[in-house]
């Protein structure tokens, strides 16, 4: 198998409302060290702009913001490696759904409107 | 679309990095009403927390020292363009900023002693850059600062608000429009005094060292408004960037305090020393300037001795496991993870998009011509010339915040009633809560060629033909994006962002690749191959303004000397 041809699967939750969501599945270029994120940023340059996703610093774990469930398990999209079989990518559970992989995940105080 | 919401306000502060954060606390200590935005989270985007190196300031709390040696370097590095009042005010009020930092319990590296511990970095004439171990400066400010926000009382905080444009009425800043993106919902905002906080441009480049927050908002929203910019062709790149192997976890201007403690070698894809060959040799201290290092790695691998991803190679091979260890700590812990041993290997370096030099042109009191509209830290423009010295970022935004907020204060103590009117607005909220364009182009894929064209043709190294190039590339993303919003304007629709930031983006890569385009010599960061070397009559700084719906050009003298500076 060429190394062009190496694909991660991410099976990612697609939705607005949480009890009615479905699961759309992206073939992703994959290149060994990448990060899920990266995996997401591709899919919304090459196959779907929609895909809603937050994230600031990208690389570095600084802005906190790309916490997601990944396979099961809370954690940073931009320090989980892509791995070359399919990945399960939904929105946190435990926190309210805005859409797609974004959560209401800032304190209430520091949300538009609350304070 | 949901009703459009309206919220008021003394002071509106656009952007919760380091500079929005101080600019929020000062004028809330000043009393007024603070409403701190920011398109993210609160605290958590922008540059200052990304910053893993040094802070520039004349403590002189181990050698000694004077703001004026600092002052001194600063213009040194900025190539005869500073304003002379910012570069002062930075460098004078530098030490204060920092010891209310420390007293606020960053925790600055000491010494033994207790004293605070400063360390060289290229450009200071003496050891003068503050950090926070391991590699954690800007996180320690950053979370210094979100707890005096939580602490201070009258600021209220706003996530996810995404302004979009200014309100202007009566030639004065009034207020702001905004999308709030987590509900979808339109909103205006009325505040007697706006601060523009949000940073620099780097997101307009393809491999950059912040946060994807930094696409140049401000200096549109400020350009549109009718303050002016200035000494936008001034970008600068970080020459080290990590290229290779892929890192995770690290931001990749990691390799900074690396050289700051521990020197490390700059070696070509032969392996070979190869700065001194660009006149500058390093004998394997750190002393080489941001602009002539990203010159010697870019001219190294045009010439074909570049490493195997187009950069070169920094090696610390030289050093043993113990010393790697006493100097980043848990860092090397952080590094064995993506599998990189530097006892054993090099990593691959190349220049990356890291600082904008230029901005919205402001005075000392962060006042930009527009009554009613200031600006704090890198949205500044004008206090660091054609060349940032490093360690003055993280400086400059915690002096220019500072300095915002309390000028902000002033003018709301002066105002007896709230200035905004609907009508300021309406364009704006038109725009935001317009029906959107369904199909169209694929927003994120624009962002990502727009940034493309910039590397590749609004880089370090410049030419007219490259230029021009990029303008016309420019305006056809410009032509793709239309006049209508992408999307729908439901809730966090990422169409309507991609082209709200968009709308951004091009107007200031236009504006960049304008003003780089009319500068027809080389100085500091804005090197231009087919004009090589500085010329006098181009000590003057281009000031950029929107006239007409077109970018307007001109050249002024800088405010420099003794009168500048009082």
């Amino acid at each position: 198998m060429t190394e062009s041809a190496r694909l991660a699967r991410l099976k990612v939750w697609r939705g607005l409302d949480a009890q009615a969501g479905h699961f759309e599945t992206f073939a992703v270029p994959f290149e060994p060290g990448q990060s899920v994120l990266d995996g997401l940023r591709w899919i919304r340059a090459n196959r779907d702009p929609t895909l809603a996703i937050r994230f600031s610093c990208i690389n570095a774990n600084a802005c906190k913001e790309c916490m997601m469930e990944i396979d099961g398990a809370t954690l940073y999209a931009c320090t989980e490696r892509l791995e070359e079989r399919e990945m399960t990518v939904m929105p946190l559970s435990n926190k309210p759904l805005v859409r797609d992989l974004v959560t209401e995940i800032a304190p209430p105080a520091e949300r538009f409107g609350k304070a | 679309m949901t009703n459009p919401m309206h919220v008021e306000t003394d002071v509106l502060v656009i952007g919760s990095g380091g500079a929005g954060m101080y600019a929020a606390i000062e004028a809330a200590r000043g009393g007024a009403q603070v409403l701190l935005a920011d398109r993210s989270l609160i605290g958590r985007g922008g540059a200052t927390v990304m910053a893993q190196m040094t802070v520039a300031v004349a403590l002189g709390s181990e050698t000694p020292d004077h703001w004026t040696h600092h002052l001194h370097d600063t213009l040194e590095a900025g190539r005869g363009l500073c304003d002379e009042s910012l570069s002062r005010l930075l460098c004078e009020e530098g030490p204060d900023c920092i010891r209310q930092m420390d007293a606020w319990g960053v925790g600055w590296a000491r010494r033994d002693d207790g004293r605070i511990a400063a360390t060289a970095a290229p450009g200071h004439d003496r050891p003068r850059c503050v950090y926070v171990d391991f590699l954690n400066t800007g996180p320690a400010v950053s979370k210094t600062l979100r707890t005096v926000v939580n602490k201070t009382p009258g600021i209220r905080k706003a996530g996810d608000l995404f302004i979009t444009d200014l309100a202007c009425h009566d030639g004065e800043v009034v207020g702001a429009t905004a999308l709030h993106l987590t509900s979808g919902a339109p909103v205006t905002v009325a505040a007697k005094a706006t601060i523009v906080a949000t940073g620099g441009l780097t997101r307009l480049y393809r491999r950059n060292s912040a946060s994807a927050n930094m696409g140049g908002d401000g200096y549109a929203l400020a350009l549109r408004a009718g303050a002016p910019l200035i000494d936008m062709e001034f970008v600068q790149f970080f020459p080290i960037g990590h290229l290779a192997p892929r890192l995770i976890g690290m931001d990749p201007i990691m390799w900074d305090p690396f050289r700051y403690k521990l020197g490390g070698r700059l070696l070509n894809g032969l392996g070979q020393e190869f700065t001194s060959r660009y006149g500058s040799n390093e004998d394997g201290a750190y002393v080489l300037t941001r602009d002539r290092a990203t010159y010697a790695i870019v001219k190294e691998v045009e010439a074909g001795r570049g490493s195997p991803h187009g950069g070169a190679y920094l090696s610390f091979a030289h050093l043993s496991e113990a010393e790697l260890r006493a100097a980043f700590g848990p860092v090397i812990d952080r590094l064995a993870k993506n599998s990189i041993d530097l006892t054993r290997m090099p990593v691959e370096v190349a220049p990356i998009a890291h600082y904008h030099m230029g901005g919205v042109a402001a005075d000392a009191r962060m006042e930009t011509e527009i009554p009613g509209l200031l600006v704090a830290g890198e949205a500044v423009g004008g206090a660091n010339g054609a060349n940032r010295l490093s360690g003055n970022a993280v400086t400059e935004a915690l002096v220019f915040g500072r300095r915002a907020g309390r000028s902000a204060a002033e003018r709301v103590a002066r105002m007896k009633a709230q200035p905004f009117r609907q009508q300021a607005a309406r364009a704006a909220l038109d725009l935001v809560a317009a029906d959107g364009v369904a199909d169209g182009p694929n927003s994120a894929d624009m962002i990502v060629r727009l940034q493309a064209i910039m590397a590749d043709d609004v880089g370090p190294f410049r030419t007219a033909d490259k230029l021009a190039r990029a303008i016309a590339a420019i305006d056809g993303l410009a032509r793709d994006l239309g006049e209508r919003p992408f999307g729908d304007g439901s809730r966090f629709d990422m169409r309507r962002i991609d082209w709200f930031d968009l709308r951004n983006m091009l107007l200031v890569a236009r504006v960049v690749a304008q003003a780089a385009l009319r500068r027809t010599e080389s100085r500091g960061a804005h090197q231009r191959e087919d004009f090589p070397g500085m010329l006098p009559e181009w000590r003057v700084n281009q000031m950029v303004r929107w006239r007409d719906g077109r970018i307007d050009l001109n050249s002024a003298p800088p405010a420099q000397g003794l009168a500048a500076a009082q």
